[in-house]
């Protein structure tokens, strides 16, 4: 199990220290006897493969992919920091940046989902857990929907939905009252859905934990904050949240990461020219004809630093924990 | 909290029939929407005219003489041969959930019972597996694979989702273990059984619980992703959620959106009745982390 872990990270860094051998060009004078000379330059098959079998990883580059235009671009940064004034042009040209453009949106979707659906999912929790019992079974039903359907399909059931001929779009039309409003159109309003279907298909995983909590509730507390003239709102705002605070740490950390990776609903809202995240950059360089593994690699580098990073406090205090308990 | 003392005002119980109401349109009405247009030709389920044709179904009335047409459903599985992604996708999530679960629980109960304390590292490896995005892996072992020739067949695609499974599965089924308590394998060992006889005949009767809920999310990881299996699986040997994206890529030329549409809802039943079915163990299983802490 572990070599599966630990071999394709190795992997990873690896390749994303090399890049792939340019072809070996030779300069050739072909000379005909009608047109007289021409310079060609052509590639020497053999030695570009005696080259690439002597080193089957590609060139030695060091860090240079990290620094390179498609990730951390610090040449470009730092031009664009020199040339722009104000904070908010520098801002515009960083956006021109693959990276820094994935990683906006990736931040941002996650830090907007990641509280909404801890909101929403406790307020459905609260919701259903007043339910009659007969009630409860059903719509914990339907409430699992969303989140078990696998994240591509639910994101291109959406999106069909909000296309502009499908039945939300077309009510948004009727709404907005222009004939050509398309949320396809805009980047706002395509990570506007996008985050609306991160909420969507989050909520029910939130819902879920909540109303589990919620059934663990210290009855006698509440009796007695009753007894003590505690209205009910002051109930749920005393007892019941700090009863739930250690699951909202847990959700709350769980959709953290889960909403860092955020890649399937791209693709299915085939958002990729208004919102791109680090997975889609690699899933582009894996792709395609030209399959850049060195790009692709130094990307999940970066996102592997990314996540220890989000990370980081969880484990120090996992740790902190682990520790007192010995 | 419903008890008689602590009555509710009627105008806070109607806002939380409401809320319900709305929360399960919300969650529901997108999947029903979806079926019943996939049984719709394109112009009704993309209506342009009148949005009420997508539920009557005139256009697809005109064209086929019924407001229900298959054609979707045909085109998806017999044109586009779907079934060939069903299959795989059979092949692959049976071998992933019984690899997993084979490894899971004779590992998860192997550490449960050793004296040392692996659970904090087995929470943390679990736990970074979670955070990693599978993509970010996929690039590792891509390059190999090409090298070594095994790209684009179904067991490595296999043995990578097991992998990358894994520590979760080995994790939820440990904590699992270590609940049943000890002192049944230890009579089971007095009596003079030997360890694996102890495992076989006192622990295998009642772990299915825990063995079922941890099943039911390695076939859901294997079921769902996207990542590994359109990246690491050749044309022919698609499962169903990337053979779904790539009929995407040729719909909007096409115009055959209902192929698409149709593949949908037919790689969505089964995860319905999943649901319907198994709803208990999968509550248990995504509240169980949570209430441990």
């Amino acid at each position: 199990m572990l070599l599966f872990i630990a071999a394709p990270i190795v992997s990873v860094v690896l390749q994303s220290l090399y890049t792939p051998h340019g072809a070996v060009l030779v300069e050739v004078e072909t000379c005909t006897p009608l047109s007289g000379c021409i310079l060609e330059t052509i590639i020497d098959q053999d030695a570009t493969r005696e080259l690439r079998e002597a080193e089957p990883l590609g060139q030695l580059v060091g860090l240079a992919i990290y620094f390179d235009r498609g990730h951390l671009a610090l040449a470009e940064v730092a031009e664009s920091w020199r040339k722009s004034d104000g904070l908010g042009e520098f801002w515009a040209s960083l956006r021109n940046l693959p990276f820094y453009r994935a990683m906006a949106f990736t931040l941002t979707f996650t830090f907007i989902v990641t509280p909404l659906m801890v909101i929403l999912g406790l307020v459905i929790a609260f919701a259903v857990n007043s339910l009659h019992r007969h009630l409860k079974g059903l719509v914990i039903f339907f409430s699992l929907l969303p989140f078990t359907v696998t994240p591509l399909i639910g994101s291109l059931i959406l999106f069909w939905m909000i296309d502009s001929r499908g039945i939300l779009g077309d009510a948004l039309v009727y709404m907005v009252g222009d004939p050509n409003f398309s949320l396809k159109a805009s980047t706002g309003l395509m990570w506007v859905s996008l985050i609306v279907y991160g909420v969507w298909h989050a909520a029910p995983f939130a819902f879920v934990v909540f109303y589990a909590g919620l059934q663990t509730l210290p009855m006698e507390q509440i009796e007695a904050a009753r007894i003590d003239g505690a209205t009910r709102w002051q109930q749920v705002r005393y007892v019941v949240v700090p009863h739930l605070m250690p699951l909202v740490t847990f959700v709350a950390l769980i959709q953290l990461m889960d909403n860092f990776r955020v890649f399937e609903p791209i693709v299915g809202f085939n958002a990729e020219a208004h919102a791109t995240s680090l997975s889609w950059i690699i899933f582009n360089d894996l792709g395609g004809e030209t399959r850049q593994f060195s790009a692709a690699a130094t990307s999940s580098v970066l996102t592997i630093v990314g996540v220890a990073i989000l990370l980081s406090p969880v484990l120090a205090r996992t740790w902190r924990d682990f520790k007192d308990k010995k | 909290m419903a008890s008689g003392v602590n009555r509710k005002p009627v105008g806070f119980s109607l806002l939380t029939y409401g809320f319900i109401v709305v929360w399960l349109i919300v969650a529901a009405f997108p999947f029903i929407w979806t079926f019943w247009g996939s049984f719709k030709v394109e112009l009704d389920f993309f209506s342009i005219a009148d949005w009420t044709n997508s539920i009557f179904g005139r256009r697809t009335e005109m064209t086929y003489g019924t407001p229900f047409t298959m054609a979707g459903y045909e085109g998806a599985w017999i044109k586009k041969e779907f079934w060939r992604s069903v299959i795989n996708t059979g092949i692959v999530c049976f071998f992933v959930v019984c690899s997993s679960l084979t490894i899971g629980t004779l590992g998860g109960y192997a550490l449960s019972r050793s004296g040392y304390r692996y659970t904090f590292w087995l929470l943390i490896i679990a736990l970074i597996f979670r955070a990693m995005p599978p993509i970010t892996l996929v690039s590792g072992y891509m390059l190999p694979f090409f090298e070594w020739n095994v790209w684009g067949i179904l067991p490595t695609t296999i043995i990578v989702l097991v992998a990358i499974n894994q520590p979760f599965t080995l994790w939820m089924l440990h904590s699992f273990f270590q609940n049943i308590p000890k002192e049944l394998d230890e009579s089971a060992r007095v009596d003079g059984c030997t360890q694996f006889q102890a495992f076989r005949h006192v622990i295998v009767p009642v772990m299915w619980p825990g063995v079922i809920t941890t099943g039911l999310f390695s076939f859901l990881l294997a079921y769902n992703d996207f990542a590994v299996t359109s990246m690491l699986l050749s044309e022919e040997n698609r499962t169903m959620v990337p053979a779904i994206a790539a009929f995407l890529g040729s719909t909007y030329n096409e115009g055959q959106i209902m192929f698409a549409v149709a593949a949908v809802v037919s790689a969505t039943v089964p995860l319905f009745f999943l649901v319907m079915f198994f709803q208990r163990q999968i509550v248990a299983g995504l509240t169980q982390g949570a209430v441990k802490g």
